[in-house]
């Protein structure tokens, strides 16, 4: 009985953590935004060195690596769609799909990261600090933005784990699912990042 | 009749053929903008691949962020941090071009 008076006072507001999670999207669209304009000034004035980086980076990869994160993006939407319809054994499934796709981002990243490390072009290289002022910001911008995004897709990858265990043991369920809720608001706003990153970085003509 | 709606999605979730639907959508649009700049229409390339991504968060933003089916609040919100990044880009452009 105390067990039930206690489940009716706990603090619960569901909105409210959803507005707070959007908030916290707010602030990082405007730290990559800040991120895109130094880029686009930066392209403005070194227009032909970012095109001549740009043929450095495999579009086949990048294009690989948009699918991976937009089909990733429909599936997570589908788990919150099969929590709220009881599904559970669906609701991990999409969870796990969305996991293993990013898993094949990073492994992309990996592929393309090594390769220019190989040879022997990575931030403080010699190589590196040999090139021309445009390459150099091209090449900078290059490995801190997608690097930060990188970043930003381990720890979704986290947080969407914490949910598919929670998922798993019914903690997020059809009438409590905000923490999947706000993960899944995590993981678009990787892809919409993404979505940018991918014509600015890939695609220079 | 709009708050019946909002109530039957609210409990049943977007329905998986609107998700699926909407991914076929974006897929279209990444091609459409690969296939832009291989053509290369010039200075055009840039914007009309920006436009592209535009179009592209506000079906990832509107659907798969379920934008649609929030208050008024959060829309607010989302049009003015928007239009608050529009403007920062903008005044920093006037001052690269007429400085």
């Amino acid at each position: 009985m105390s067990e039930h008076i206690a489940h009716h006072d706990e603090h619960r507001d569901d909105a409210g953590s959803k507005l707070g999670m959007w908030l916290f999207i707010f602030t990082e669209l405007l730290l990559f935004g800040g991120l895109f304009l130094v880029y686009s000034v930066y392209r403005l004035q070194y227009h032909q060195n970012f095109h001549e980086g740009s043929l450095e980076l495999s579009v086949t990869i990048g294009a690989i690596n948009t699918i991976a994160l937009l089909f990733s993006s429909m599936t997570i939407a589908m788990a919150l769609t099969a929590v709220q319809r009881q599904n559970k054994k669906l609701a991990l499934i999409m969870i796990g799909l969305t996991l293993l796709m990013a898993a094949v981002f990073l492994f992309n990243k990996y592929i393309e990261w090594g390769a220019k490390f190989h040879h022997g072009l990575y931030p403080g290289s010699e190589l590196m600090d040999g090139l021309d002022r445009g390459h150099l910001l091209f090449f900078s911008l290059y490995f801190f933005m997608t690097g930060l995004h990188a970043f930003h897709i381990i720890v979704g990858m986290i947080l969407l784990t914490v949910c598919f265990v929670k998922v798993k043991s019914n903690k997020i369920n059809n009438d409590r699912f905000v923490l999947l809720e706000n993960g899944a608001l995590y993981w678009h706003l990787v892809d919409l990042i993404w979505i940018f990153l991918f014509p600015l970085l890939y695609l220079i003509s | 009749m709009s708050n019946k709606n909002a109530h039957a999605v609210e409990h049943s979730g977007t329905d998986y053929m609107l998700l699926g639907k909407i991914l076929v959508l974006l897929m279209f649009f990444t091609f459409a903008t690969i296939t832009i700049t291989e053509l290369d229409f010039g200075t055009l390339t840039l914007t009309v691949a920006l436009l592209i991504a535009g179009v592209k968060s506000y079906f990832v933003i509107a659907y798969f962020m379920h934008l649609k089916h929030e208050g008024l609040l959060l829309k607010i919100l989302v049009i003015s941090v928007f239009i608050l990044y529009i403007l920062i880009v903008l005044i920093t452009l006037i001052d690269y071009y007429y400085r």
